[in-house]
């Protein structure tokens, strides 16, 4: 995409046109400004993911390769593991992800499907406007209402019905806290779910219509249609979508400090407390001093999510690709 | 018309602290959250009495402390004290600014505000996992007039990194020998058990959500909202309730003529000892660029130790007792020099 702009901005310095507009200096400045500018986002993205492995340096060299790993945080002996934060990072992100997307195909069948052409309209605008509420509200918003909403009503009768399931009973046992883990994760996945749904709408009507034509002529029902003839068409395109709501999913920091319950432990039990790279960076900034290990390894922390972010969000643009091109 | 005089009087108005503080000088610090009310206070009222202004930042203490080693601002905060070598490598000097004291904050059916009694020991076992039910055969023995439930406990910390969980885990360590060796001090520390929130209000919203929680806040936090708090046993073997006589009792008590005047007030002699009270600190330096920036920080406070006793007592902070005050003016003329000569004079 950054060709296809890139291209008709430099036509004007070509030999084809040059000689005509000789006289107008505008035209090499702008371009040269235009690209300086794209050079500088370029310059940006390589120089933060520079210094912060520079910053992480330290705390990399002194714990090894075992810092991704290692479960320990602790500020006083000056011990410092990713492991807990990495694996709160990613199981709040999916399990967000397995919330989010069953709703958002409903709210993006609706939309193309089943909806009448006068409430589409709507239906869509405040799906888009969710997205638009800032992370804080979301956090605010999860901490005073649902988590006391889910310590007395949602996790007492989830504990009390699954937690003694054989097989996956452990996943609900435990004190219903309110937060934790699957409040983090719920409220995540509210976060995401506008993202997700906007682009499945989007992806689901760029199927051809003589497409559903045709199956809807051979006497399928809308579900059909959309199971075997809209799905398959936009499924790579889906799965875009779902990976661009993950990408967000990993980085949202504020929100998720409110609920998540902030500790560095792995609980086996969804209502566990837990962290995320994010929220530890968040918190603990404040109080690290220049040069220390800890401060270092809250850099490096911050170097992990950006590898992690970035090779999600490149699997989105590459699932995409297609998309974004037509 | 009327947009543009509404322009008019927002510029205006955008104009007249600039207007005011070129009359008056400015002094910038950085740091502490734990006593920013009181700081922030003191800057409006000292503004109008000795003309400098304050700008004071309260990003913790941590960042407190790098900015005025990197010199970017004219005084450093912490809650922390810095060591003797600490102070030397960076060429600071460091006192006492004002006193505070944290409460624990407990939500149990049935218990009224400062009804329960708690020990010290008994609450850092609370936070290692040790004891677990509220209707523990300890606590009931020591609360023959409560009926307690059988309630798990859910403890509650800090996530941030913060001076009030430094003041916290030192009284801990004071009384607990176990937290002492297997969780140690610091501004955050790798809590055994609990569930951590942000800042005092996010740990004041996890006590009240959770049925069964005890948390810790500062007093004045939890007297602005009516938190339900608890006695402590202090040194002495009496069960004293949070209030100032209590607090400044503590205060009464302690040994300032540490180095850096890093007084420790945690779980202090006397019967009416309130046992968590820490005072906070100021950080200047030895060889200030600018000796008249240097010399308003230290009017400033001097105004702040004569006349803003009243506004700290009014957001439940304690003053300095006079002696203290004293050695800290002698300190100042002491330490604080541009070329060679001292920037505070008595």
């Amino acid at each position: 995409m950054s060709q296809a702009v890139a291209t008709p901005l430099g036509a004007p310095m070509g030999a084809k046109s040059a000689p005509a507009r000789r006289a107008n200096i505008g035209d090499p400045i702008f371009a040269l400004a235009c690209r300086a500018a794209g050079a500088g986002v370029l310059l940006l993205l390589g120089g933060i993911i520079i210094s912060l492995f520079l910053g992480g340096l330290p705390a990399f060299q002194k714990f090894g390769i075992e810092f991704l790993w290692s479960t320990e945080w602790d500020p006083v002996t000056e011990v410092f593991g990713a492991g807990v934060s990495i694996y709160g990072t990613v199981v709040t992100a999916i399990m967000a992800i397995l919330l989010a997307v069953p709703v958002a195909f409903g709210v993006a069948f609706t939309l193309t499907e089943l909806a009448p052409n006068w409430l589409r309209r709507p239906v869509g605008t405040a799906v888009e406007l969710l997205a638009a509420v800032p992370s804080i509200i979301y956090g605010m918003w999860g901490f005073f209402l649902i988590a006391p909403l889910m310590s007395q009503y949602v996790q007492p009768a989830l504990i009390d019905s699954l937690g003694e399931m054989p097989g996956i009973g452990f996943l609900f046992q435990g004190p219903p806290f309110g937060t934790g883990i699957f409040t983090a994760a719920l409220i995540l996945a509210i976060m995401i779910l506008p993202f997700i749904a906007a682009t499945m709408r989007d992806v689901f009507e760029q199927v051809p219509p003589v497409f559903k034509e045709s199956a809807y002529g051979l006497g399928c029902t809308t579900w059909e249609v959309m199971k075997g003839v809209v799905l398959p068409y936009t499924r790579v395109s889906v799965a875009g979508g779902v990976m661009l709501g993950l990408g967000r999913a990993l980085g949202e920091t504020m929100a998720v400090t409110f609920v998540i319950g902030n500790a560095n432990r792995i609980t086996t039990t969804l209502f566990g407390p837990g962290n995320t790279i994010a929220s530890v960076v968040a918190l603990e900034f404040g109080e690290s001093e220049a040069g220390s290990l800890k401060l270092s390894a809250l850099l490096a922390l911050g170097f992990i999510l950006f590898v992690i972010s970035f090779i999600v969000l490149a699997a989105s643009r590459y699932l995409l690709r297609s998309r974004l091109k037509g | 018309m009327n947009r543009r005089s509404f322009l008019l009087a927002s510029s205006a108005m955008a104009l007249a602290p600039q207007l005011a503080s070129a009359q008056g000088a400015q002094i910038t610090g950085a740091g502490a959250s734990f006593p920013n009310p009181v700081y922030q206070k003191w800057g409006e009222a000292g503004k109008a009495a000795t003309g400098i202004s304050l700008n004071y930042q309260s990003v913790g203490s941590g960042a407190g402390i790098n900015q005025i080693k990197n010199r970017t601002v004219d005084f450093g905060a912490t809650d922390a004290p810095l060591t003797q070598a600490q102070l030397d490598e960076a060429n600071l000097m460091q006192f006492p600014s004002v006193m505070g004291s944290l409460v624990p904050i407990v939500n149990i059916p049935g218990v009224e505000n400062e009804a329960m009694k708690l020990t010290g020991e008994l609450i850092a076992e609370i936070y290692m996992g040790k004891v677990t039910k509220w209707n523990d055969p300890r606590i009931v023995e020591m609360n023959p007039g409560l009926t307690l439930p059988n309630l798990a406990i859910a403890p509650a910390y800090r996530a941030d990194g913060s001076g009030t969980t430094f003041v916290w885990v030192s009284y801990l360590a004071a009384v607990s020998p176990e937290w002492k060796e297997k969780v140690g001090v610091g501004t955050s520390v790798r809590f055994p058990t609990g569930t951590g929130a942000r800042g005092n209000e996010g740990v004041a919203g996890t006590v009240k959500n959770i049925r069964g929680a005890i948390g810790y806040v500062e007093n004045a936090y939890a007297i602005t909202n009516k938190l339900v708090t608890t006695q402590l046993r202090n040194k002495a073997g009496h069960f004293v309730k949070p209030t100032q006589e209590s607090f400044i009792a503590a205060a009464s008590n302690a040994d300032w003529t540490a180095p850096g005047m890093a007084a420790s007030l945690i779980d202090q002699h006397g019967a009416t000892s309130w046992p968590i009270v820490s005072p906070t600190f100021i950080l200047l330096p030895k060889n200030p660029t600018d000796g008249t920036r240097s010399l308003n920080v230290m009017k400033f406070f001097d105004w702040a130790f004569k006349n803003g006793a009243a506004l700290a007592q009014e957001l439940e902070y304690i003053p300095l007792p006079g002696a203290v005050q004293n050695a800290i003016r002698a300190a100042w003329a002491k330490d604080v020099k541009v070329n060679g000569q001292s920037v505070w004079t008595n």
